[in-house]
């Protein structure tokens, strides 16, 4: 059993190794007395999952694998309200009440929460097989699960009462695939953090000294190594207004996480594609621009730019001169892109909407071609994979 | 294996499943890696179990400089340079310049220990994989004297992390990994009252909420923790303030006394002040 159990976590995406599935079976040999479900969740959880990250993933694995365990016992089942699970079957099997209700309004959300739920299901489902099993007794019963407002109701209760912590899903919030909080984007920027020996040779190498001068035979032969000191410069690009405005948090968390972390940041601000001027204020956007060629020649190649837009436009806006929504522009906002690319080759997008809406705009396609796909959603794994590009030796374009 | 059963102190209050992670690797002899938000306690756990089960406690604090080499021992070889140049008898025998780091003198305790190496993210992203065949097989060889130092009674090691490096895979594969959660309000009075076991309940009750409602404030950078709570406890307790002084003003437009204790960034003060203000208004 617990070997589907291991198998359904590495689907899932949980790095799981064979070591770790075994140091669990040890640990559940020594500790005879893992009576509840309970315990077994916590020890296999402590040997097999690694990062607070997955514990998400693995709340539901958890609860997926071992769900008909514990309705075959009796146990939580008996707690649910009762006229709750009647009533969503009566809904199911009875369309004209079904379309009272509607007209009644109320069922809307109902069932809102209901899809929502099945959306869900069909994650986890790909996680194993086990739906299947319990499938074919009712119709919402095939899919073993009730309505959040049902749980919400009885998470009150503390650990040991009959609400499973699993299904409580404390850890949602930590898995990598969700957006951003601050402390998220420190650690994801953290990356970019690399310490590079640059520089004139300036601290004694205690070491090195030591070993050369053996190897001299006493006489002292001194070695200096360069100090260490952070060389990695960032160079942001903030879109701000127009559809961005619901991003703006997102994006300013960001910001003002990547401020500690870097000796050289600057920051300037855009609206929806870059033109022949930026500015840095966004207070004094029409009065104090900046050149975005004057800019360029400020700063040099070793920059790292980092794009923070949602690259929503009309494509026009990009392709064509003079299709800026707010003044008329000489050059297509392509041409501005492509100089500013070209003079910086390490350069990443990051798209502050989900991955999935991208598709619903033309122009995100065409900016993440001008990017050469160099486009990553505003998430921890996002963010880890646009800085690890980051670092990356440039390629020649 | 009943002797190894960890269950909170009468100083630190652990959660069951904290409880389990640390007898569990304790039982099996397993490295147990500790993360959770700053503030919660994750140094004091080594502490507090050394403390319960009676054990000696070896600390190595990781620094950003700090070489896996050094916990293990080190060498001193300055010292055998000048000793050699002022003509010491000590210089022929190297072993006078070993110097042994944290883990040899676990290893090498008479009765069981608790070694804990503490915020190991700070170091060299390397230095976890540095340390793999120490952690496993519990032992180590200094090369200078040719020696293999063993452990004597496998310790129970305890790792912290805030989570500033990836720790690497391997390293991870031969832990426990627990992550202690921010306590709940429950498991907060608790551990109020395991420090301040005087505390009048108003004001404890007080107290909480109007820590609870800052830590839910939008936008903080850094959210105050258990510590800062306790400090700031311990800061009403001394200027006597009463629960009416924390309730006054009733519910969102008070500014807590003393609240610098819980709020250690200008900006985050700023914001707090900014918004009690604007509260103050709507409700005027």
């Amino acid at each position: 059993m617990l070997i589907r159990f291991f198998m359904m976590l590495r689907e899932a995406g949980i790095p799981v190794s064979p070591t770790e599935f075994l140091s669990l079976l040890s640990a559940l040999d020594q500790r005879r007395e893992v009576r509840s479900l309970e315990d077994l969740y916590i020890l296999a959880r402590l040997s097999l999952v690694k990062d607070e990250r997955h514990y998400d993933r693995y709340d539901r694995v958890f609860g997926e694998h071992f769900r008909g365990l514990e309705a075959a016992s009796g146990g939580l089942e008996r707690a649910l309200p009762e006229e709750w699970l009647r009533k969503l079957k009566t809904l199911e099997l009875n369309p004209e009440e079904r379309a009272l209700i509607e007209r009644l309004g109320g069922f809307d959300q109902l069932l809102e929460a209901l899809k929502q739920r099945l959306s869900e299901q069909q994650e986890r489902h790909e996680g194993g097989n086990r739906w299947i099993g319990t499938a074919g007794r009712s119709p919402f019963g095939a899919y073993g699960d009730h309505p959040e407002g049902i749980r919400i109701g009885q998470a009150e209760g503390r650990r040991r009462s009959a609400v499973k912590i699993w299904d409580r899903r404390d850890f949602q919030n930590l898995d990598d695939s969700r957006e951003l909080g601050t402390r998220n984007v420190k650690l994801a920027l953290r990356r970019l953090r690399r310490f590079a020996r640059e520089g004139a040779a300036s601290e004694l190498d205690l070491g090195g000294t030591i070993a050369a001068t053996a190897r001299n035979a006493g006489w002292l032969d001194l070695k200096m190594v360069p100090e260490r000191h952070n060389t990695v410069k960032v160079l942001l690009f903030l879109d701000v207004g127009g559809s961005m405005d619901e991003h703006v948090r997102v994006c300013e968390e960001l910001f003002s996480a990547a401020r500690s972390e870097f000796k050289h940041l600057e920051h300037v601000y855009f609206h929806n594609c870059v033109y022949e001027s930026v500015w840095r204020n966004n207070r004094r956007r029409h009065i104090a621009r900046l050149s975005t060629l004057e800019f360029m020649r400020t700063y040099g190649a070793d920059y790292r730019l980092v794009f923070v837009g949602d690259a929503t436009m009309g494509p026009y806006e990009i392709l064509q001169p003079g299709g800026s929504v707010e003044h008329w522009n000489d050059e297509a906002g392509a041409v501005w892109m492509q100089r500013l690319l070209r003079h910086y080759p390490h350069h990443v997008w990051l798209n502050p909407t989900p991955r999935e809406h991208w598709t619903y705009h033309g122009s995100v396609a065409v900016m993440a071609d001008l990017l050469g796909e160099r486009m990553y959603p505003l998430t921890l794994a996002g963010i880890d994979q646009a800085m690890r590009v980051l670092l990356r030796p440039a390629a020649k374009r | 294996m009943q002797a190894d059963r960890f269950s909170g102190t009468e100083r630190y209050v652990a959660t069951p499943d904290l409880e389990i992670a640390v007898t569990a690797a304790a039982t099996l002899g397993r490295p147990l890696l500790i993360k959770g938000e700053p503030g919660t306690g994750k140094t004091q756990l080594a502490e507090e179990v050394a403390r319960s089960l009676d054990r000696p406690l070896f600390d190595w604090h990781v620094k950003s400089t700090t070489k896996a080499q050094q916990g293990l021992y080190e060498y001193d070889a300055v010292s055998r340079l000048r000793d050699s140049q002022l003509g010491d008898e000590r210089v022929r025998n190297i072993a006078n310049y070993i110097i042994r780091g944290p883990v040899w003198e676990a290893f090498d305790a008479e009765r069981p220990p608790v070694l804990l190496i503490d915020e190991i993210d700070k170091a060299d992203i390397e230095f976890p994989n540095d340390l793999l065949r120490e952690l496993d097989r519990m032992e180590f060889f200094v090369y200078e004297t040719r020696q293999l130092i063993k452990a004597r009674h496998r310790p129970i090691i305890i790792i912290t992390s805030n989570n500033e490096k990836e720790l690497p895979d391997a390293f991870l594969r031969r832990c426990f990994f627990h992550y202690i959660r921010f306590p709940d309000a429950d498991t907060m009075a608790r551990i109020v009252d395991v420090h301040f076991p005087g505390l009048k309940q108003a004001l404890l009750s007080e107290a909480l909420q109007s820590f609870y409602r800052i830590r839910e404030t939008p936008g903080l950078k850094k959210k105050p923790s258990t510590s800062e709570l306790l400090d700031w406890l311990r800061l009403l307790l001394a200027e006597d303030v009463t629960p009416e002084a924390l309730r006054e003003g009733d519910g969102k437009n008070a500014i807590p006394p003393l609240y610098g204790a819980l709020l250690k960034n200008e900006q985050d003060v700023h914001l707090f002040e900014q918004l009690v203000f604007m509260h103050r208004r709507q409700s005027r």
